[in-house]
């Protein structure tokens, strides 16, 4: 079980304890020099490589987290590959370390996030927001003087030079507020600086758009304002109507006198009366979002048929499948039926086909003007097979049941398969007829084997985004209800709206609903897979 | 899930089907094997209409000139490589990297999901150590969160990862595959875990006599033994990724390091009716290589699947 083993010299019956304690001597002499060893170090070496890299590169950007988990990392590997004990831990670290990472620390965050108002307007941080609120409130000061402008760049970053009211030159970029530079004026305009290259009319041209979106601050108080260019050769101060407060906390609408007072709860700037600015930022909201999806009005509607839905169609999806699996296993488990196996091997060939791939196709042969199944099958009807509510459900279901129903059939052949055909001898001698012994033999034996994976099926398809998402994506779309959601939605293509949908990105309130789901899956499965002992057997 | 690995069709075979019920020795004839027998033939047809209407379908469409979804409506109307070679030039949809991007990773994710899923249950399966049944435990409670549902979180870690590690950020192919990776501990290390124990302990022992390292029993004897799980789960994760829409759409965003269900459904998102012809040309390509897959491992695929795993 050690890696000694591999030597077998040291191996000899009588020599075998004085060699192993010389050997404990040194850290170097316990180490076996194999071939093993060599690919071992290179590979831990690389990963060292890696792990210190990214330490510095995080560090250098300030993410102590990711620093943190990295040393830890770091050490946790080389302990487990240059201990002689540890034997398990080999095996798992590279699994465990790429769980950790994309399982469950974003498991955990997508818990984090669902305690907080991240999303559209709650991006960042309470000095982020007052910036972007006094930058989007700009305007050009009517009492500005006209600063004759040069445009300039250093090949990545643009900057403006200025002659100012004293005739002395002053340049600065969007990071860098305006300073006094050394620089030769040449018709009232600052001729070129030192290390940057000057813009030519035709060069600010190309580029006007950067040009015309730079904002050189006038200092490092964002209350001071900026200067900005309409037309690429006068520079004016642009002020914002907003001030900002940091003693009080608050901003200053100074157009229309309106105080907006920093709220740490809702993270956003509230006036007297209630109204918000439009960006805020990432703040803890607690249970807000879990109690938003019950207790708004607007959202508790969409959200309580929703989740009706996503049972419907996972329970339905399963029956269904099951259903016709098993007819069609049934069908073909006769000795004499002929081609029986060609007849299998045909049957399964949807399985083979990639999922998102049926469900485009389908989504084409539904078409209710131009599709296959109106215009050739139905004769040229128009049937709205995917925009009529319940008929698009009912096409979900079916192009489901063309997904599903071969795997289904094939684990009912080989459960069918493995029932003893005594036990049908043995009814039939009793006098059972055919239907009493499928419903006293064949299903309660058959449903033994298949239930765990009748589960798994049944978790599956309650987040089966694919099916849903690429055929009718969640839609017909419910215009009456007040949030973004359509007929044929399920909890999960109903987050991935509410996350990267539509206008506003609310991912605090996605990861809640999130979260919810993985409570509902893991809450029957886990009640289940106790039920038919599943998990008693495995361990 | 014992009672289910005894279910597999390929060990059974002729046993199980001696004296099913209806089997006599004489083959039936006129309204008795109509009973028996001929209803069985009809329900089979039916049911392969339904199975094969779809993919003759989109074969058809893909061979139609027209392009467009109704002149695809008769099948096999006429028949032209036209749109595979629209397909294969149009610049603004670059099919073939998409192909080519969507091979690479799923590939990549297979190779690696099986190295980690295999290591992992042969750890599980061969040692005994303290944590071993909290281990599978948990293993078991992680993977009922499906990593999809973590997408918001999996997208801003990419946002944040990308500052430190440009080259698993968002938008890479690299942290598409190490995501996808996160995912491969849970799901199938029982898989493998159950195959594991059926390879009896003896032949670790003897090896173990003989002088073989735990790392050589496991690359050199244990590895060639469960051949069978390591294709069953090198294919179901390549399909798994294969087809996988949603974390795909979310971490790569530039067309030319897409993958074939997010390019694919700009296809028919954006022009639909028009462009049908090209979409199908293209959903022809990109099955063939899967379905040849199931076809090589078909043997593996079967029993595999009884021992627990759902289409991904």
């Amino acid at each position: 079980m050690t890696d000694t083993s591999t030597r077998p010299t040291t191996r000899t019956p009588s020599g075998s304890a004085p060699p192993a304690r010389a050997a404990r001597t040194s850290w170097w002499g316990r180490q076996d020099i194999t071939r093993g060893f060599w690919v071992k170090l290179a590979l831990v070496a690389l990963v060292d490589a890696l792990g210190v890299y990214g330490v510095l590169a995080a560090g250098a950007q300030k993410q102590w987290g990711i620093v943190a988990f990295l040393v830890v990392a770091l050490v946790a590997v080389n302990v487990v590959y240059f201990s002689k004990r540890m034997l398990p831990a080999k095996y798992l670290v590279p699994g465990l370390l790429f769980l950790l990472v994309y399982q469950v620390f974003v498991v955990l965050y997508t818990g984090y996030t669902a305690f907080t108002n991240y999303g559209d307007g709650h991006n960042s941080t309470q000095a982020d927001a007052v910036e972007a609120i006094l930058v989007q409130n700009e305007a050009r000061l009517p009492d500005s003087p006209a600063y004759p402008l040069t445009v300039i760049s250093d090949g990545d970053q643009l900057g403006f030079a200025v002659v100012d009211g004293d005739g002395a030159a002053q340049m600065g970029t969007a990071e860098e507020p305006l300073h006094p530079v050394d620089a030769p004026i040449e018709n009232g305009h600052v001729a070129s600086v030192n290390g940057w290259i000057t813009l030519s009319f035709n060069d600010i041209l190309e580029q006007q758009a950067e040009v015309f979106a730079l904002r050189v601050p006038i200092s490092q108080d964002p209350n001071d304002g900026s200067l900005r260019t309409p037309d690429g050769s006068t520079a004016y101060v642009y002020g914002s109507t907003m001030v900002w407060d940091e003693e009080a906390q608050t901003i200053t609408d100074t157009s229309r006198d309106i105080v907006y007072t920093a709220d740490q709860d809702k993270g956003a700037f509230v006036s007297p009366i209630g109204a918000q600015l439009g960006t805020g930022w990432k703040v803890r909201v607690g249970l807000d979002n879990f109690t938003t999806v019950f207790t708004d009005s607007s959202l508790r509607g969409p959200f309580v048929g929703v989740l009706i839905w996503t049972f419907a169609f996972a329970i339905l999806s399963v029956a269904t499948t099951f259903a016709f699996g098993l007819f069609m296993a049934i069908v073909l488990n006769h000795p004499k039926v002929r081609g029986r196996k060609i007849y299998r091997s045909l049957l399964i060939v949807p399985y083979a086909f990639p999922a998102f791939l049926t469900a485009l196709v389908w989504q084409g042969m539904l078409n209710r003007d131009f599709g296959f199944v109106n215009q050739t099958l139905l004769g040229g009807a128009h049937i709205p097979w995917l925009t009529d509510p319940w008929l698009a459900k009912i096409s979900v279901l079916v192009v489901n049941l063309w997904l599903g129903f071969p795997y289904m059939f094939l684990i009912c052949t080989g459960a069918l398969q493995s029932i003893p055909s005594e036990l049908y001898e043995a009814g039939k001698i009793d006098g059972a007829k055919p239907w009493r012994l499928f419903r006293s033999l064949t299903m309660p034996l058959l449903l033994v084997s298949t239930a765990p994976l009748l589960i798994a099926s049944f978790a599956f398809n309650f987040n089966n985004f694919n099916v849903i998402y690429l055929l009718t994506e969640g839609g017909p779309d419910d215009l009456s209800a007040p949030v973004d959601v359509g007929a044929t939605d399920i909890l999960i293509t109903f987050v991935y709206r509410l996350a990267f949908g539509g206008v506003n990105r609310q991912y605090g309130l996605a990861c809640a609903v999130s979260i919810l789901i993985f409570a509902i899956v893991a809450s029957i499965s886990a009640a289940t897979f106790r039920k038919t002992r599943a998990l008693e057997d495995l361990i | 899930m014992a009672a289910v690995d005894t279910a597999l069709p390929t060990r059974r075979g002729k046993k199980a089907t001696v004296g099913l019920p209806g089997q006599n020795d004489v083959n039936p004839h006129g309204l008795r094997w109509w009973r028996e027998l001929g209803w069985r033939h009809v329900v089979t047809w039916g049911a392969l209409a339904f199975a094969f209407i779809p993919i003759l379908y989109v074969v058809s469409s893909s061979l139609n000139p027209t392009g467009s979804l109704t002149g695809s409506n008769t099948l096999f109307s006429s028949i032209s490589f036209d749109n595979y070679v629209d397909l294969l030039t149009d610049p603004v949809h670059p099919y073939a990297r998409w192909f080519w991007n969507t091979l690479m990773i799923a590939s990549v994710t297979a190779l690696g999901t099986v190295m980690i899923g295999a290591a992992a249950a042969y750890a599980f399966s061969r040692f005994r150590f303290r944590g071993r049944r909290g281990g599978l435990l948990s293993l078991l409670l992680v993977q009922m969160f499906p990593q999809m549902l973590a997408y918001v979180a999996i997208f801003l870690l990419l946002v944040t990862l990308k500052d430190v590690f440009p080259a698993i950020g968002l938008g890479t192919r690299l942290g598409l595959i190490l995501v996808y990776l996160g995912g491969a501990l849970g799901v199938n290390t029982y898989l493998m875990y159950g195959f594991f124990n059926t390879v009896p302990r003896e032949l670790d022992e003897a090896a173990k006599i003989d002088g073989a390292s735990h790392a050589q029993i496991f690359f050199t004897i244990i590895l060639r033994l469960v051949a069978p799980i390591l294709a069953v789960v090198g294919l179901l994760s390549f399909v798994g990724v294969f087809s996988d829409f949603l974390i795909a759409s979310v971490v790569l965003v530039d067309p030319n390091s897409q993958t074939l269900p997010v390019g694919l459904y700009q296809f028919v998102s954006q022009r639909f009716s028009e462009y049908w012809g090209v979409f199908a040309a293209g959903a022809v390509l990109a099955a063939i290589p899967v379905v040849l897959l199931f076809q090589f491992l078909q043997r593996y695929i079967v029993s595999g699947l009884t021992a627990g795993s759902v289409k991904g």
